[in-house]
């Protein structure tokens, strides 16, 4: 790097390439130096792309769109769904006479498809044992670093309609 | 004389593997730093990111600071 050296009348090549043996122990060094600082640097560009990507990022808007009939799943029943995007799986999850929640069935993990379990009363990625809450998703158990993403249900008369998605 | 140059040299050597060692050390705090930016970023969380980077950019001039002296000491050692 040319322009953090001062300047001096040694050719840059005596710098960097050692004529005596016991120089080597520094060039080395330096080197090695300039190589984490350079790592470094990487690290914070990596910072700034986050922010970047944080910055510019667009709220996302999220379509209403219907995923079943209010009584079509019996309690502790289960229907499966795609929302926002016909790629994105998503479970609901009857968990009492009026109540409804929904989930992304993706894990957090490494995205296994999440189960509901009635028995256990949770929901469980078969993958790698992560068990997440069916109250709000949050993790019970497992490698699972963050909550599973929940759908905002709306009742439309007598439809249960999907209008967004919480991310915690 | 040769006695006295190879006692400045063995010097700057020590304190160029400290300087070194404290470099390693940043760059740590740095990597970890950045893995648990991303973490909460893709988490949906956007309020750290803004300290974080800011933190980042920190450590990285401690380190290009470090280089410098390490250079400095490293001319200085070597000088006839």
């Amino acid at each position: 790097m040319p322009f953090l050296r001062s300047p001096s009348k040694e050719p840059l090549w005596k710098d960097e390439f050692s004529v005596f043996t016991s120089d080597e122990r520094y060039v080395t060094r330096r080197q090695f130096t300039k190589f984490l600082t350079l790592t470094s640097l990487g690290m914070f560009v990596g910072n700034l792309w986050i922010l970047a990507k944080a910055h510019f990022a667009k709220t996302p808007s999220f379509p209403s769109v219907a995923v079943g009939e209010v009584g079509e799943i019996p309690v502790r029943g289960v229907k499966l769904f795609a929302y926002p995007t016909p790629q994105d799986h998503c479970i609901l999850i009857r968990t009492g006479e009026e109540e409804y929640v929904a989930y992304s069935q993706k894990c957090t993990h490494l995205s296994c498809a999440v189960y509901f379990s009635a028995k256990d009363d949770r929901l469980e990625c078969p993958c790698h044992q992560g068990f997440f809450s069916v109250k709000d998703g949050s993790v019970l158990q497992g490698p699972p670093p963050r909550p599973l993403p929940q759908i905002t249900l709306a009742r439309d008369s007598a439809r249960l309609v999907a209008i967004g998605v919480k991310r915690s | 004389m040769a006695n006295l140059q190879r006692s400045k040299q063995r010097r700057g050597l020590v304190v160029i593997d400290a300087a070194m060692t404290l470099v390693i050390f940043l760059l740590v705090v740095q990597i970890w730093l950045l893995s648990a930016t991303l973490e909460t970023f893709l988490a949906g969380h956007t309020v750290p990111v803004l300290p974080a980077a800011i933190f980042s950019g920190l450590l990285f001039l401690g380190c290009l600071a470090l280089d410098l002296f390490v250079t400095r000491v490293d001319r200085e050692s070597r000088k006839p």
